[in-house]
């Protein structure tokens, strides 16, 4: 009996996996090998680089901002990256947002640490009539929204070079070595020397790619740190209620034969 | 008088209740005492992990719908906002969705358990058929929940599935329109999938209910497929059986919290924390990875109509499975042919779920045919005719004698009967 289960055993659990991971290289194959620079939120027990996200933080204010919307995201998610209240409220408080005034009149009023992150366009289409017909997607599940996650984002970020001779590039394209197609609308985000890091690191591009990376992995998942940590709490107690199930399920069959 | 139950318990609470409405009799009949084969392996496990998981997707699911909007403006960013505003709303949707994944993989093992051990054969064939009812049940459910995240591939998934019925000559596209409640998929498909997603799991536990039943006037199956002889070949369900389903479901636990906590979009595609475009097709439409065989044999027939046949066949030849197989003798373990077929059938099935997440082009179009064609012909040809030729192994006497004995030598020592002591 034990000799014909095992085999059915391994087949049926392996099966399903087996077909994941062979639809995962077929979709991947069309793009070049993305780099993996290594990231503090790697692993069972990673955690968000809270310097680095707050470096990201900044890259995202002045250079994404300008184009990508974050709109998932509120301003009082900026607490997770290790920002303190008074310095969220002042953040906020910077930004101004649509309300409707006391006459019924749109209006503007200073953002609050519940609100969401404002928006650089009020719609799509005032995004696209003010970049060539090209809609910047909203970044608040960018990580997530790609095959290859935070890897991919920072391939796009640092990907950018002369395209190869003879490749035709449409009207307004920039050649990218990550990007499906090679072809992208947004032109080379991120250059040296772009922002000034506060804490005197060197913006360097692929500086700011990792940082501004590990802030949207953090927005994409800003539940990320607690997941793992309850996770771990909870397979070692499963670990150890396994453990005493079987021994008792040993003692209830002890008399069987 | 219609004739109050003689109570025989001890409780006087439970003795009133028991008198005038037996249910602490039928759940210690059916669950306590029921006399269950004694040699299950742990592949017994899986027909309770599936009612657990049931009951968990269910409890997930209610909770996760009271924090979701099925309108089509709304139902990416309600998502979203039960993953970031909703306490341990990360944990009700990252486990409802996973746990789709688990369901499949615990029905599926519990399926093939069936075929290899016979479990379908007289007199459980209401029994199994009841089962596949479940499977199409869970498919459509689990089709209908992919929808509501409202993203790229939910959209896209949605359109491709019901465009299937299109394939109906006459009434195909009337079928169709009606489905989507409009001419494209759409906020009014959004709505009444919303509205079955939560009203088939409901209708499962019914069916599952009825399953239940037929099982516990059949009995169950067991490993050696023989009928149980004697009192000496069974024990009570409980505690034997619910301590070792007890093992197994917190190994079960294990494998879906591993999932939930540290890769819990492992199963998603990516494309699908993209909102839905209705103006933009992703460049591969790829179901999720439990239907990706019957997706490998919907595209392995070169014609729409006959794929649609084809792929809703694949599921409907397992009702009449019983009567494909024409052999009396239940287990694998005693038919050296079908031992050897049932493998072939597994290695076609994952090669089909192999061919699903893959492009149909080149040499995975002719291992798509190749598979799909012995899918069928496993059936439909080898089945009713290996059950004639086959010269099955001797069976055993009984449970409790389960070697059969040769040359007369003495049994071992485990084999031997012994009166059981513990009712």
């Amino acid at each position: 009996m034990r000799a014909a289960a095992a085999p059915l055993a391994a087949a049926l659990f392996a099966a399903p996996l087996a077909v994941l991971l062979a639809a995962a290289p077929a979709r991947a194959q069309e793009q070049e090998k993305l780099p993996h620079p290594g990231w503090s939120f790697d692993g069972p027990f990673g955690t968000f680089d809270r310097a680095a996200a707050q470096r990201g933080f900044q890259v995202y204010l002045e250079v994404c901002a300008n184009c990508h919307s974050l709109k998932e995201a509120y301003y009082r998610n900026l607490d997770g990256i290790g920002l303190s209240e008074a310095q969220i409220k002042a953040i906020a408080a910077s930004v101004s947002v649509p309300t409707i005034g006391d006459d019924g009149q749109p209006a503007e009023r200073p953002a609050l640490p519940s609100d969401h992150f404002r928006s650089p366009y009020p719609n799509e289409k005032a995004a696209r009539a003010a970049l060539n017909g090209a809609l910047p997607p909203d970044l608040s599940v960018i990580v997530k929204a790609r095959e290859g996650g935070p890897d991919y984002v920072y391939g796009v970020l640092t990907g950018y070079a002369d395209p190869p001779a003879g490749m035709k590039m449409g009207d307004g394209m920039n050649y990218n070595k990550a990007f499906p197609g090679h072809q992208i609308a947004m032109p080379q985000p991120l250059h040296d020397d772009q922002v000034t890091y506060a804490d005197g690191t060197k913006a360097t591009i692929d500086q700011e790619a990792h940082d501004v990376v590990t802030f949207l992995t953090y927005i994409a998942n800003p539940e990320m740190e607690t997941r793992k940590r309850t996770g771990v709490k909870i397979m070692i107690f499963l670990a150890l209620l396994t453990g005493v199930t079987y021994a008792v399920k040993r003692k209830v069959w002890s008399d069987v034969h | 008088m219609a004739g109050l139950h003689k109570s025989e318990f001890k409780n006087p609470v439970v003795n009133w209740i028991d008198t005038r409405m037996p249910v602490f009799t039928m759940m210690n009949k059916e669950y306590a005492v029921f006399p269950t084969p004694k040699n299950f392996n742990y592949f017994w496990n899986f027909g309770a992990l599936a009612t657990v998981t049931l009951m968990v997707m269910i409890a997930t699911g209610i909770f996760l719908a009271m924090n979701y909007t099925p309108d089509s403006t709304m139902a990416f960013d309600s998502v979203e906002r039960i993953m970031r505003d909703v306490n341990y709303g990360w944990l009700l949707r990252y486990a409802h969705a996973n746990g789709a994944s688990m369901f499949f993989i615990v029905v599926y093992i519990h399926i093939f358990r069936g075929l290899y051990y016979g479990s379908y054969k007289t007199p459980r064939e209401l029994l199994w058929m009841i089962g596949v009812v479940i499977l199409l049940l869970m498919m459509a459910t689990a089709f209908m929940g992919y929808v509501l995240p409202w993203g790229q591939m939910s959209f896209w998934g949605a359109t491709v599935i019901t465009n299937l019925f299109s394939a109906f000559p006459l009434v195909g596209n009337a079928i169709v329109t009606w489905l989507w409640g409009g001419f494209a998929v759409g906020d009014p498909t959004l709505h009444r999938f919303f509205s079955l997603h939560y009203l088939l799991p409901f209708v499962l536990v019914g069916v599952v209910f009825f399953h239940v039943i037929a099982l516990h006037i059949t009995g169950s199956n067991n490993p050696l497929g023989i009928d149980v002889k004697s009192p000496q070949d069974t024990l009570p369900f409980h505690p034997y059986y619910t301590i070792k389903d007890s093992v197994g479901l917190c190994v079960f636990f294990m494998v879906w919290a591993l999932f939930v906590f540290f890769a819990p979009n492992f199963f998603g595609d990516p494309d699908n924390y993209i909102p839905a475009n209705p103006l933009q097709t992703p460049s591969e439409i790829v179901p999720e990875w439990y239907f990706l065989p019957y997706y490998a044999i919907l595209r392995s027939v070169p014609n729409k109509l006959g794929g649609v046949c084809m792929m809703f066949g694949s599921i409907l030849v397992l009702f009449v499975l019983p009567w494909l197989d024409t052999s009396p003798v239940r287990s694998a373990k005693f038919r050296p042919i079908y031992r050897g077929l049932f493998w072939v059938h597994v290695l076609a099935c994952i090669a089909l779920g192999f061919v699903g997440a893959h492009r149909p082009e080149g040499l995975w179009v002719v291992l798509g045919r190749v598979a799909t064609t012995y899918y069928f012909l496993h059936f439909l040809v080898l089945l009713p005719i290996i059950g004639k030729l086959e010269r099955p192994l001797p069976l055993p006497e009984s449970i409790s004698r389960p070697v059969v004995p040769r040359g007369g030598g003495p049994l071992p020592g485990g084999a031997t009967a012994k009166p059981m002591e513990k009712p």
